[in-house]
């Protein structure tokens, strides 16, 4: 069994009364939901943001704007509710695009991050069929290799195995380091020449762990792979600008950031979603139909079938107008601030054991912990007996927990709302856990 | 408070101190059940003697629900025919099914013994499954028993 032991170090140092870097009450007087109370009349401290994260009424308002002003299918009909609905649509793609330093016709709206991944994965393996010689570009086949890392969600692993079973690709992956780093000693082997996409995360939403992306970037592009990065945990908390990431796709979800469920991002270098075939087809993404056959739109209506999730884009828009108000440069810093000092308490207790880096160097707010002869389903019982929201079990990494030698994790994420009141309140809830399963 | 509605003292002995663990020959069916949302796992042999269950014998990793649950029906399902345990089962999904409404906790004392004490579960649909899981491992091991070669 190897697991990865917590030690506070000089860089995760944060005393209580350091402050925080966002005013954590202000903000939370725009979180409708954490006036509730839950489990009799407790306070709700939400650390189940890594999840999906709780929404601002701002978010709120901007959904019921479109709704009650100008609600209509996008891109369709003449009439002047379609042309607001359609300006109000594409403004937002505008809004989402700069978010992350992108022009809008490189950002396709999913239905979330496991659909934009899908959306590549299908894309690559409906190459190798593709009547027209320009989708084939990309196409993966027998000899090929698609390359994840041993850290990724569900999402970022399960649609590339599946590819390689259509297409007679073979996977390979990056391991991971005892303290929860990816083993890069073998990235020249991993990632050669036969390799034709690298599926990445940012950052685990198990571990917390940052990647260094650009060394794994470089060494792709040097072999002329595709990157594809796993935003979904990183783009909601840090600064993050695809001409900076150079990689070809990032992905992410809205409700992850503040925003609506149903709404996810797939942005790609635009010459490279130029050559992909779509993967769902129907309506609005086509150019001419006729009953023997039909070609398609450019990017990125390609990848938009169907009446698009108008109302949850419109709400997204105004969950990045929100984080943009804030600053995503101080929404790190804080999140930095709390993850330093959740460390320091965990560290505090005996029986607790961090699975990750120990300390806040390259690491986000995710703190997965297990808490010494008491199953994680049962430490977040306690826990949500105290009011406390967090996640228990294998967090869509199932490898990583096996990885680490444990059966399950219970986790903590931060976000904009969090404070030091929060982890305290997480502190003494595993306490208690303790207490009450009498394991000290 | 809540908590110790759901953690029976009975389910912490069970927990602590759990009956039949370990896995014994002979047997006729051995299962492998795992609960996919928090990977959960039991391992479990079933002997039958005719149509009476001889030996029930699991190996399993989890939480104190599913690990209780399966000692508590050890104790319940050892020495019953098969369908007196299959009865006894689908009394336990009545159980959970309950919404921790105490009446039906009180039917069923006599049928389910120390099990009953599970009855606080069945007001966390999240933890159900967790309680559920070595009942359908059992399920499952009776069928093939009685299915295929003795």
């Amino acid at each position: 069994m190897t697991q990865t032991v917590s030690r506070p170090s000089e860089s995760s140092g944060v005393a209580r009364n350091a402050p925080l870097p966002l005013d954590v009450e202000a903000i939370r007087a725009d979180f409708p939901i954490l006036t509730r109370t839950v489990r009799d009349g407790k306070r709700l401290v939400y650390l189940d943001s890594g999840a999906t994260s709780q929404k601002p009424r701002q978010v709120l308002d901007a959904e019921r704007w479109f709704y009650e002003n100008v609600n209509a299918a996008p891109h369709r009909g003449a009439h002047q509710l379609a042309e607001e609905a359609t300006g109000a649509y594409e403004a937002a793609r505008a809004t989402i695009g700069g978010f992350i330093g992108a022009p809008e016709q490189e950002i396709v709206f999913t239905r979330n991050t496991t659909e934009a991944i899908n959306l590549v994965a299908y894309a690559l393996s409906n190459a190798a069929t593709a009547k027209e010689p320009e989708f084939r570009t990309y196409a993966v086949g027998q000899g090929d290799e698609i390359v994840v890392t041993e850290m990724e969600h569900h999402a970022n692993l399960v649609p590339w195995q599946q590819l390689c079973e259509r297409t007679g690709a073979t996977l390979r992956w990056l391991g991971l380091t005892d303290d929860g780093r990816l083993e890069l000693s073998n990235l020249d082997t991993v990632i050669n020449e036969r390799t034709k996409l690298v599926a990445i995360t940012q950052q685990s939403n198990i571990l917390g762990t940052i990647n260094p992306l650009g060394d794994i970037v470089a060494r792709a592009h040097e072999v002329g792979a595709l990157v594809l990065v796993d935003g979904a945990q990183s783009v909601p908390h840090q600064p993050v600008d695809v001409t900076e990431l150079g990689a070809d796709f990032l992905v992410f979800s809205g409700h992850k950031m503040l925003g609506p469920t149903g709404v996810g991002v797939l942005w790609g270098k635009y010459d490279v979603l130029d050559k992909l075939p779509p993967f769902l087809t129907g309506g609005s993404m086509i150019e001419v139909v006729r009953m023997e056959g039909s070609t398609f739109a450019a990017p990125p209506q390609r990848f938009e079938a169907g009446v698009p999730m108008s109302a949850q884009v419109i709400g997204l828009a105004a969950a990045v107008e929100y984080l943009q108000a804030l600053g995503m440069d101080a929404v790190e810093a804080h999140e930095k601030a709390l993850t330093g000092y959740a460390l320091e308490k965990l560290a505090e207790i005996p029986g607790v054991t961090v699975i990750g880096p120990p300390d806040t160097v390259a690491r986000g707010g995710a703190v997965s912990f297990t808490v010494e002869d008491i199953h994680p389903h049962d430490v977040g019982q306690v826990l949500d007996d105290h009011g406390i929201a967090v996640r228990v079990g294998h967090h869509c990494a199932w490898p990583v927990v096996r990885r680490y030698g444990v059966p399950a994790t219970t986790r903590a994420t931060f976000y904009v709302h969090t404070g030091y009141d929060d982890i305290d309140a997480l502190a003494d809830g595993i306490r208690a856990a303790q207490k009450f399963f009498g394991t000290v | 408070m809540q908590l110790e509605n759901m953690y029976q003292e009975i389910i912490l002995d069970h927990y602590k101190n759990p009956h039949g663990r370990g896995l014994r020959e002979p047997f006729e069916a051995e299962v492998h059940h795992v609960n996919p949302t928090c990977g959960d796992e039991v391992t479990l042999r079933l002997h039958l003697e005719g149509d009476t269950i001889a030996d029930v014998s699991y190996e399993g990793m989890g939480c104190s629900i599913s690990q209780a649950s399966v000692s508590a029906m050890y104790d319940l399902v050892l020495g019953k025919t098969v369908p007196q345990a299959l009865e006894a089962g689908e009394h336990f999904m009545t159980l959970m099914q309950a919404k921790g409404d105490p009446s039906v906790a009180e039917k069923l004392e006599d049928e389910l013994e120390d099990a009953v004490a599970f009855a606080g579960v069945s007001k966390y649909p999240a933890r159900i499954k967790c309680a559920l899981m070595s009942w359908m491992a059992l399920k499952d091991a009776s069928a093939r028993a009685w299915g295929g070669p003795a």
